[in-house]
C-alpha cells in the first residue's frame, strides 16, 4: 500500500464518492477494483487501445493514463453511467444490429467514443467516422459493423432532426 | 503495467509549483494531461518519486492575443486548439494540426506545453511551432526566460528546460493574409506515431521560406530558403540536410522524410 494516499472526493455516474486513493493509482484500476465498475475494460493500459475510454466532464479520457488523483472533484462517468444517455441507448441497440462487437471487450470504449462522434460530429461521413473512432481498437469485427452502428445512428438522428 | 509509488501534489498557483519543483531532496517531476507521461509512469520509463500537477493553476490554461503574437498557456489542451476558442492568428494551422494529434480521448487532455516539455520528435506541436517560428517562455524559481523553438528542442526527449523548470507559455507570431503552410505525417495508422513529418510555411511579408524535417530520430531539422520549393525536394537534397541523423543512412526513412516533406510543399504550391 502506498505510504502516499490522497483523499479525493468526485462524482462517479451522479454518484458524490470520497476515497483515499494512492497515487499511482490509475483511474480504470480505481473504478474497476475499488468501486467494483469493471464495465471499464483495461486493455493496452498504455493509452493505445482505447478500451478503457470513460468520460471526465463529459469529455472521452483514457482512464489507464489518467490518474485518479488528478480527478478530485471531477465528474466522471463510465459505460454504467450510460443506462439511461438517450445516445447511448441508439448506439448500443445499432451495435447489436450491424455487428459492431463480437466478444465485447472494446465495446464500452467504443461506446463511450461513439457517443462523442454522434454528438459532435453529426456531419461526418465514414471516412470521418474512421479516422474519428480510430483510437480504439477491436480485434473482431473488422470495424465495418461498428462504422455502420455509427452512421444509422448519426443518420436516424440526422432525419428526426430535420 | 503499474506505475511506481510516487506522491503528487496539485498546487493553485505557478509559485507554489515552482516551489516544489525545486526541491533537490526528491526526484520530481511536472505533469499536465499526462498522456505522454502516464504511459511512460505506467511502463515504469520514469520513475519519480513526486509528481507536481500543474494543471489546476488558472493562468497556464489561457489564450490571450498580445500584439502580433498568441500566448498560449501551458496546460491549454489540443481539444481546445482544434475547437478554436482563440484569435487564431495562424491560418488555421493551430486548429487543423491539434485535429490530428493521437485521438480526441487524448487531446481532450493532453497539453500543449507538456507535449514541447516532452519533446518526442514525432510530436505535431514540436514540429509545427518550430516552422512557426514560436518562443517557448520558461518559468523557474528564478524568473522567466523566452527561448525560440530552434534552441528549445536540443534532441530526442531533450529540451533546454533545466531541473526546477516548466513551460509556461508559448508565443506563436501572427502569419500575414499572404502566408501559406502546408503540414504532412505519414503514419501507420491514423493517429499513430509519425515516422516522417513535414512542416512548410511560407510568409512573404515576414521573408519566410521555411521547410522542416520532423521525427527524424533528433531535433527538428530547419531548411529556410527556396532551395526545397518547386522540384528541389530530391532525395539526394534530404540526405545532405539529414547529413548527421540516422534518417540519412537508412533508404527508406530518406525516402518516407522525402515525401513527407514533399506533400506538404506542394500544400503550399497548389
Amino acid at each position: 500500500m502506498s505510504t502516499h494516499a490522497k483523499t479525493i472526493s468526485l462524482t462517479i455516474n451522479g454518484t458524490r464518492v470520497e476515497a483515499s486513493v494512492p497515487p499511482r493509482q490509475h483511474l480504470g484500476d480505481f473504478l474497476r477494483e475499488r468501486e467494483l465498475l469493471t464495465g471499464t475494460h483495461l486493455g493496452c493500459e498504455h493509452g493505445v487501445c482505447g478500451a478503457c475510454t470513460i468520460l471526465i466532464d463529459g469529455e472521452p479520457a483514457r482512464s489507464c493514463i489518467t490518474f485518479a488523483v488528478a480527478c478530485d472533484g471531477r465528474s466522471v462517468t463510465t459505460v454504467e453511467g450510460l443506462d439511461d444517455d438517450p445516445v447511448a441507448a441508439e448506439l448500443r441497440e445499432a451495435f447489436s444490429a450491424e455487428h459492431g462487437l463480437q466478444c465485447g471487450f472494446c465495446t464500452p470504449g467504443m461506446l463511450v467514443a461513439a457517443r462523442d462522434v454522434v454528438l459532435r460530429r453529426p456531419d461526418a461521413d465514414n471516412p470521418a467516422i474512421r479516422t474519428a473512432m480510430s483510437g480504439n481498437l477491436c480485434r473482431c469485427t473488422g470495424y465495418v459493423g461498428i462504422v455502420n452502428a455509427i452512421r444509422r445512428v448519426i443518420d436516424a438522428r440526422n432525419t428526426n432532426a430535420g | 503495467m503499474k506505475a511506481v509509488d510516487f506522491d503528487y501534489a496539485q498546487p493553485a498557483t505557478l509559485d507554489a509549483a515552482l516551489e516544489l519543483l525545486a526541491r533537490e531532496d526528491v526526484m520530481v517531476r511536472p505533469v499536465a494531461g499526462s498522456q505522454s507521461l502516464g504511459p511512460m509512469l505506467n511502463l515504469r520509463l520514469a520513475q519519480p518519486e513526486l509528481l507536481v500537477d500543474i494543471t489546476r493553476i488558472a493562468e497556464l490554461r489561457t489564450i490571450r492575443q498580445e500584439g502580433d503574437r498568441l500566448v498560449i498557456g501551458a496546460c491549454v489542451t489540443h481539444a481546445r486548439l482544434e475547437d478554436g476558442d482563440y484569435p487564431d492568428v495562424t491560418r488555421g494551422v493551430l486548429p487543423s494540426v491539434a485535429a490530428v494529434i493521437a485521438y480526441r480521448a487524448v487531446r481532450n487532455r493532453g497539453t500543449i506545453g507538456g507535449s514541447l516539455a516532452h519533446a518526442d520528435p514525432a510530436a505535431d506541436w514540436v514540429n509545427v511551432l518550430t516552422a512557426l517560428g514560436a518562443d517557448v517562455v520558461i518559468a523557474g524559481t528564478g524568473g522567466r526566460r523566452s527561448v525560440p523553438m530552434t534552441d528549445f528542442i536540443l534532441g530526442v526527449f531533450e529540451t533546454a528546460l533545466q531541473p526546477g523548470e516548466i513551460v509556461a507559455e508559448i508565443h506563436v507570431p501572427a502569419l500575414s493574409d499572404r502566408a501559406r503552410w502546408g503540414y504532412y505525417k505519414v503514419c501507420r495508422k491514423t493517429g499513430e506515431f509519425s515516422h516522417a513529418t513535414g512542416a512548410v510555411l511560407i510568409d512573404p511579408a515576414r521573408g519566410v521560406q521555411r521547410c522542416v524535417a520532423g521525427a527524424t530520430s533528433g531535433k527538428p531539422v530547419v531548411i529556410d530558403g527556396p532551395a526545397l520549393f518547386a522540384d528541389g525536394c530530391t532525395e539526394a537534397a534530404m540526405a545532405a540536410h539529414l547529413a548527421g541523423s540516422p534518417a540519412a543512412d537508412d533508404p527508406i526513412a530518406l525516402r518516407t522524410h522525402t515525401v513527407a516533406l514533399k506533400r506538404a510543399i506542394a500544400q503550399v504550391m497548389s
